[in-house]
């Protein structure tokens, strides 16, 4: 019993140690990009995190979309209401499906390249010997992958909303024959610039902010051979999926709230 | 400057790193157990011993990266065991260090990994950082390769190029981490006449940890041996291998078995055997 | 390795698209007009009730959307709701005696306001207040009215 309690005060130790680790780290890390020659890090970043998550962004965005299009029209079509086709896509996907989705794969495609990325740099002793040349890892190496995260992850939920919308219009308008114009002015009336657009906007940067964040650590503090780094991959897309999907839940609920 | 004490051998003119009563422990294993060394100023100095005598912890403790949990570290007089962050990144610019593995940055070129310290500690022009840039990978060899990437490169081509990498800000202290190990007999050449040329030319005060008793005694001003935590022998390489001590005669003659046991320690293997089969 | 030109390119296109994507959703999406300001006026009105009506509803003349509900305030000493409209400046002026009234797209719709023109020769001005006006219909109270008249009889 004793044993138990020992060994479950140290880890709650171990935990809260690494907790302390991480918040330290991205606080330095968030406070040291702005210097000469970071550009060019921080475009190399946005390149890697941003642009190769295009392809994927995009194929599952027309796939949600038409989904949801022809979802919505199957059931509104009973009531004659077709024209809701549009208003509902747009809200559901700027409020959840959006930044979630994005969440998720951007989790997946570039949270997980980040950790591997950054452990791989751990095991060949890269981070160390830049650590002996007097140069700060966390602003060389971790600065950068924050804020490109931070940056590209609204941008990437910004298109993924667009090309998941024009795709729901596809189906609904194109092929099941809803009426263009009651698609869109249904759409403008109910949704609202900052209630929809922008507390979904807000929401994707949270999810950038979580998921980089525990990419780089996972990353920092892989234990540096190749079976650690499977190992801290996989815990980055596990852990960030989760946080994900309960960050939603509470966000949802602080800014919509109002559910009695 | 403090007065030298013990096996200066009249050769140094002023220590630069002092080491006194360093004590380091990895969870129980005991690293250093009260170690004390002097690194003159200016001079080739050969730090041996068997495998697992931590002899990189020391150039990490050396460095600032590991941090002993008793005992003093001065470097060019400034403690690198007390140090504040800043200090001791401003100390590093100084100091220029090759792993083992060479650990160049698999994302840039041979020449931008020259380059990184450059770029990172002076806002020099870029026609500057070129010349420079070459004239360290000329000193190499690989001047021609500069526009490859190190997966591109085999293995003693990289450890030049971390070499060109750990001078170009023409460090004050070079340390060496097993500069001999893996490298095929011209390229072993190759970096000791690199070291060797380097410290002649640039007074660097260098340090070259290795197990290599040959190579490292044919450069080096002066040897520690370390085993146990503790140094066992120091002097200039004649006076080593005239040493009575067992210990050193072991290691600088290179005896399977000695004081420094060639079996990890163990049950005996005919109990080990003859137990394990009754159980 | 990509050489860095290609990378920034790439990194440019994708920043572009990006923005340009926030643009679609602001403008297509959420009918953000940046074309508001000149000539663009507003009116006020009272209903009775504005039940479905919301800030960004439809303004329309004819079937033709001519502004946006841009507030919707309560009076509570009348028991009121105040509408204020955004017209949209192109529309020219509205006689003093335009009718506005609260009415549905469709069964289901979207609740929006009808403006009928008058025909008085004064017209409203930026801030008036439209007199004529008639508040949503309720679908709860009409069925309410019904059921009491059928009662009644």
């Amino acid at each position: 019993m004793i044993d138990f309690l020992q060994r479950l005060g140290a880890r709650t130790l171990e935990r809260m140690s690494n907790l302390g680790r991480a918040s330290i780290m991205w606080a330095t890390a968030l406070w040291g990009l702005p210097r000469r020659g970071d550009y060019a890090l921080l475009i190399r970043q946005i390149y890697s995190i941003g642009v190769l998550s295009l392809v994927i962004i995009v194929l599952s965005g027309f796939s949600i979309g038409a989904v949801i299009a022809l979802q919505f029209y199957t059931q509104l079509a009973r009531f004659g209401a077709e024209d809701a086709v549009g208003l509902g896509l747009a809200l559901v996907l700027l409020r959840e499906l959006g930044p979630v989705v994005t969440g998720l794969l951007f989790a997946g495609r570039a949270g997980s390249a980040i950790t591997a990325e950054i452990g791989l740099m751990k095991s060949t002793e890269q981070l160390s010997i830049m650590e002996m040349m007097g140069v700060d890892p966390l602003r060389r190496i971790v600065a950068p992958r924050l804020w490109a995260g931070l940056l590209c992850m609204p941008l990437l939920t910004a298109i993924f909303n667009v090309v998941a919308i024009y795709g729901g219009m596809v189906v609904a308008v194109e092929w099941l024959g809803a009426d263009p114009g009651g698609f869109w002015s249904g759409m403008q009336d109910a949704v609202e610039l900052w209630e929809d657009l922008g507390k979904g906007t807000i929401k994707s940067v949270v999810f950038a902010l979580v998921i980089t964040w525990i990419a780089v650590f996972q990353g920092y503090d892989t234990v540096p051979t190749a079976e650690g780094i499977g190992r801290a991959t996989t815990r980055t897309v596990v852990m960030s999926s989760v946080m994900v999907l309960a960050l939603d839940f509470i966000l949802t609920l602080g800014m919509y709230g109002d559910f009695e | 400057m403090r007065t030298l004490t013990g096996h200066q051998d009249g050769m140094a003119d002023g220590a630069y790193i002092e080491i006194r009563d360093l004590y380091f422990s990895r969870g129980e294993r005991k690293i250093f157990d009260g170690l004390s060394m002097d690194i003159p100023r200016g001079r080739i100095t050969g730090i041996m011993g068997p495998s697992g005598t931590g002899k990189t912890t020391l150039l990490r403790i050396i460095g600032g990266q590991l941090r002993p949990d008793a005992g003093q570290v001065l470097v060019d007089g400034v403690d690198v065991a007390r140090v504040g962050r800043d200090e001791l990144f401003e100390l590093r610019k100084h100091i220029g260090m090759l792993f083992q593995s060479s650990a160049l940055f698999t994302d840039l070129t041979v020449f931008e990994n020259v380059a990184f310290p450059l770029r990172e500690h002076t806002s020099l022009p870029e026609d500057s950082i070129r010349d420079l840039v070459l004239m360290k990978l000329n000193a190499v060899g690989l001047r021609g390769a500069r526009d490859l990437y190190p997966s591109e490169l085999s293995g003693g081509m990289a450890r030049r190029v971390a070499f060109a990498r750990a001078i170009a800000l023409d460090p004050d202290l070079l340390m060496y981490d097993e500069p001999f190990t893996g490298q095929d007999p011209i390229a072993m050449g190759v970096v000791l006449t690199l070291i060797k040329n380097l410290n002649v030319a640039l007074k660097t005060t260098s340090i070259v940890v290795s197990h290599d008793i040959h190579e490292t005694s044919s450069i080096a001003d002066k040897l520690y041996v370390i085993a146990d935590g503790k140094v066992i022998g120091a002097g200039t390489p004649a006076a080593l291998r005239a040493d009575g001590s067992e210990l050193i005669r072991q290691f600088m003659h290179g005896r399977p078995d000695g004081p420094v046991p060639f079996h990890y320690p163990a049950v005996d293997l005919e109990s080990e055997l003859v137990g394990g089969r009754a159980a | 390795m990509i050489r860095m030109r290609t990378v920034e390119i790439s990194v440019g296109a994708f920043v572009l698209a990006g923005v340009l994507a926030f643009v679609v959703l602001m403008v297509q999406v959420s009918g953000v007009s940046f074309t508001r300001e000149e000539g663009n006026y507003r009116l006020y009105a009272t209903f009775s009730d504005v039940a479905g009506l919301r800030v960004r509803s439809k303004v329309s003349m004819a079937g033709v959307t001519i502004g946006r509900v841009t507030a919707i305030t309560v009076d509570p000493a009348y028991g009121q709701a105040t509408v204020e409209m955004q017209i949209i400046g192109s529309t020219g002026e509205l006689p003093v005696d335009t009718g506005a009234r609260i009415l549905t797209e469709g069964l289901l719709g979207a609740r929006y306001i009808s403006l009928m023109p008058g025909a008085d020769d004064e017209m409203l001005a930026d801030g008036d207040y439209i007199e004529d006006t008639q508040g949503a219909l309720v679908l709860e109270n009409l069925i309410g009215d019904f059921v009491t008249r059928l009662g009644g009889s």
